[in-house]
């Protein structure tokens, strides 16, 4: 039966995140956007407790914990962690995204871990903070152009090359590093590595200065002769050209629903205060009245409104697909490529509508128009959700459309 | 007032009041109106179908309504009606159909494509759905979709989500030919959501027999510039025991043939539905040719001092149930715009594949590709903003909002879809060769028509 609300058995964490967002995040929003690279340490306590909720297996995986698919015959209608971590990411957004970034043992190298990992690795890797290495110097949305290197040598692996764009970069204690075992066997011998911050040859090289999401830090990491344990080699360590990219991509339908709810999340903290501002200055939003006979502000509150409802539910269709197993790649794509650009629509309008208050450092909303920016470029690009999409609804090959 | 109506040129023709008229304009204005008169015909100076298309379209024809039945009184006068229950949700979720919602969606989707898409462009022409058609859709049950099964129907529960799957399904075939399909359903679904047992047991039993089911037709836009459903100008004043209405309803669909509308009015300052019956006395229909939806038989429904009993309101008379009339039938529109979209997409995506330019099929160009992908993502959002809805209103949820940004959405970007559907064809898209121009004039409807439809 077609219901599309927030699932009732996920409104108490809802609530519950809305109001560490509020309360814990909103206040020290500015601190961080202007003091760039200090450590947030209210974070701390946050993150501890959510290590806590993650435990007690209340958030039914609130934060990175995964979104691991296991077998199960059942097929009655399902609202997992797929969801909620959905619903929660969303809400943390709502109160900032760089801080939701910048979560300890939050990192998207923990879901990638939480996502593939053996139960031993996931045993050795417990409570540990990960970042995600993918981007080179030399490539970014073309992840099949690695050039690092991972050499097997004895029981280890010798990882070589720079990564840029590390999120939590410095901050993190572990890096999910993504490097080629042969180049010349092309995206089938791209693996993932956990590299630990205190093995020899890993440098933090700088830290990027950023126009939004400034609360996060972004690392640009060199390794050097790293030698990582063969067992901290994340899935099938065996070459399969037949299996290609596509269990290194895999992680992507998981995550790109999240990335889609961030700025879902960051693009419902420009309406909510815009609508409280609109109101404040004479125009309400009448949602009988036919747009073209309101003030054209609220017109184009209406649209914005109209597009994020829209990126919302994509987003909440993307991960409901994923809970109840259904393949979702298209869907997940679809997610990410409204919800970026909604996000920006949304923020950077609502500083237009908003006038000078929108433009000003006295208030938010220029900050928000800064760090939605990210959200439609990190996890692949609007352009590549398209070409996914595209690929997808004209049932061509990457080769057929490049 | 005292301008020459030939030679004031603003206003008509799409000209602006600035404009002037010289003597050779006139000329050929003049010219013009031989051209369209009648009497060509009469001397059988044109084919036998042009003239069906003259006469229903361009010819303007003014008639006394149609030659109705008579829906004898029947049932409580003043007694609450059987409305039907909300539908109860497990607070899951979820995007899957009931698997009643399903069949039904699997048989009107097999009719759109085997008997509505092959008939879509001669109805366009002929400006009228085939009787044939149109009989079908009433074997099918489309008209008593949202009627409560105690009275002769086949709703359980409130059908607003089944009302938007199977408006979304015959629009995939054609959108003028589900209007005209789905109009006598729209009046029918009124009155068992609002209708008192005697305007149920008058009019229902008369919309439950496939072969006896009168055309019918919620009459609710008026032909003004900025027009504000909730500021009707027609009007309806008691007197006595009875209503007097006047005013002017548009885009009325299949008005000519209609035995029973549903007239939206301001009484005493507040919207109300009026029920008024086709032969009522002082009910002048006039064809209302529009840019699209040719094959709904589009139609003026002139009123002049048309008095009913007072009963004959619909629901309340605090403007509520108008209120939520224009909500239900925005949302019938919005999923009306999802089936032409589909449409589209499902017609441009073999096109861009099999088109070829430069040496290989423009599928393989992002430009082309991207907005492919484009068409598919904002149809797929306009379909979750309109599912959620109409999940709402089945549940009898408030539905403002989310009607709100559902109309805004499909009038948006389903205009962009029916554009870019243009587009991708290029010049064959502009021609009739193809049916995208045929959406494309059909997709403009939605943000505009109020009434009409309605789930």
């Amino acid at each position: 039966m077609i219901y599309l609300e927030t699932p009732k058995k996920h409104r108490a964490l809802v609530d519950q995140v809305h109001q560490v967002a509020m309360n814990m995040l909103r206040p020290v929003s500015r601190k961080y956007d202007l003091a760039e690279h200090e450590y947030p340490k209210e974070l701390d306590m946050l993150a501890a407790m959510a290590d806590g909720l993650d435990q007690s297996g209340a958030s039914e995986g609130a934060g990175a914990t995964g979104v691991r698919r296991s077998a199960d015959d059942d097929t009655s209608n399902k609202n997992g962690s797929n969801m909620a971590s959905a619903l929660s990411v969303l809400e943390m957004c709502w109160g900032d995204t760089g801080l939701t970034l910048a979560m300890p043992r939050q990192g998207l190298g923990n879901s990638a871990i939480a996502s593939v990992a053996t139960d031993a690795q996931l045993e050795k890797f417990k409570g540990t903070w990960a970042s995600m290495a993918i981007t080179e110097p030399s490539f970014g949305s073309d992840s099949s152009a690695i050039t690092t290197t991972a050499k097997k040598d004895g029981d280890a692996y010798v990882l070589n090359g720079e990564k840029i764009f590390v999120t939590s970069g410095e901050r993190s204690d572990s890096i999910v590093v993504w490097a080629t075992l042969d180049k010349s066997l092309g995206k089938a011998a791209i693996k993932s590595f956990v590299v630990t911050k205190d093995m020899p040859g890993v440098k933090v090289e700088r830290l990027e200065h950023k126009l939004g999401i400034r609360a996060s830090d972004t690392a640009v990491i060199t390794f050097t002769d790293v030698r990582v344990p063969a067992e901290n080699l994340l899935g099938n360590p065996e070459i399969n050209v037949q299996e290609g990219f596509a269990g290194a991509m895999a992680t992507f339908d998981n995550t790109r629903p999240l990335v889609a709810a961030m700025a879902v999340g960051c693009a419902r903290a420009s309406l909510d205060l815009t609508r409280d501002l609109l109101a404040q200055a004479g125009v309400e939003i009448d949602y009988d009245k036919a747009a073209t006979l309101q003030h054209a502000a609220a017109a184009k509150f209406l649209q914005l409104e109209a597009d994020w409802e829209a990126a919302h539910l994509l987003t909440l269709q993307a991960a409901w697909m994923a809970d109840n197993k259904k393949p979702n790649s298209l869907e997940a794509s679809m997610s990410k490529a409204k919800a970026g650009r909604v996000g920006s629509d949304v923020t950077l309008s609502c500083v237009e509508l908003c006038a000078g208050i929108g433009y000003s450092e006295a208030e938010l909303l220029e900050k928000w128009a800064r760090d939605s920016k990210i959200l439609d470029i990190f996890e692949g690009t609007q352009q590549i959700q398209q070409l996914i999409v595209a690929r997808r609804v004209l049932g061509l090959s990457s080769s057929e459309l490049k | 007032m005292s301008q020459n109506t030939v030679s004031r040129a603003g206003g008509k023709y799409g000209l602006s009041s600035k404009e002037k008229r010289d003597p050779m304009g006139i000329a050929i204005l003049a010219l013009n109106k031989l051209g369209q008169s009648p009497l060509l015909d009469k001397l059988k100076m044109r084919k036998q179908a042009e003239e069906i298309i003259f006469q229903s379209t361009r010819g303007g024809f003014k008639v006394a309504a149609a030659a109705s039945r008579t829906f004898s009184r029947k049932g409580k006068k003043g007694a609450p009606g059987t409305t039907v229950p909300k539908a109860q949700a497990k607070g899951l979720f979820d995007l899957t159909p009931t698997e009643d919602e399903q069949m039904l969606v699997d048989v009107v989707s097999e009719f759109a494509a085997e008997a509505v898409r092959p008939v879509a462009a001669e109805a366009n022409e002929a400006a009228a759905t085939p009787q044939d058609v149109l009989a079908a859709t009433l074997e099918i049950g489309l008209p008593i979709l949202g009627v409560s099964a105690e009275l002769g129907g086949i709703a359980e529960e409130r059908s607003a989500v089944a009302g938007t799957l199977v408006h979304e399904a015959l629009s995939k075939g054609d959108m003028g030919i589900a209007v005209a399909a789905l109009a006598p359903g729209a009046v029918a679904t009124a009155l068992s959501l609002w209708g008192t047992d005697e305007q149920q047991k008058t009019y229902l039993p008369e919309f439950t027999e496939a072969a006896n089911v009168p055309a019918a037709a919620l009459a609710l836009t008026e032909p003004a510039v900025l027009f504000d459903v909730f500021q009707p100008s027609t009007t309806a004043v008691r007197q006595g025991d009875k209503l007097v209405l006047n005013g002017v309803k548009s885009f009325v669909p299949r008005g000519a043939e209609a035995e029973l509308f549903i007239i939206g009015a301001s009484l005493e300052g507040k919207n109300v539905l009026v029920l008024v019956e086709a032969s009522t006395d002082g009910i002048r229909i006039e064809a209302d040719p529009a840019m699209g939806l040719k094959a709904a038989s589009l139609t003026k429904v002139h009123l002049r001092d048309v008095t009913v009993d007072a009963d004959a309101i619909l629901g309340a008379t605090d403007g509520s149930t108008y209120t939520e009339a224009v909500r239900y039938s925005r949302l019938a529109w919005c999923a009306l715009a999802l089936g032409t979209g589909q449409a589209v997409l499902d017609y441009v995506v073999p096109y861009v594949k099999t088109r070829e330019a430069f040496g290989e099929p423009i599928a393989h160009r992002q430009a082309v590709a991207f907005m492919v992908a484009n068409i598919a993502i904002e149809l797929q959002a306009m379909r979750l903003v309109t599912y959620k809805a109409a999940s709402r209103i089945a549940r009898g949820v408030d539905a403002s909002r989310e009607v709100a940004l559902a109309r805004k959405i499909c009038a948006d970007k389903g205009m962009q879809i029916g554009l870019d559907g243009v587009q991708l064809l290029g010049g064959h898209g502009f021609t009739k060769e193809h049916p995208v121009e045929r959406w494309y004039r059909d997709l403009r409807a939605i943000g505009i028509l109020e009434g009409g439809v309605l789930v």
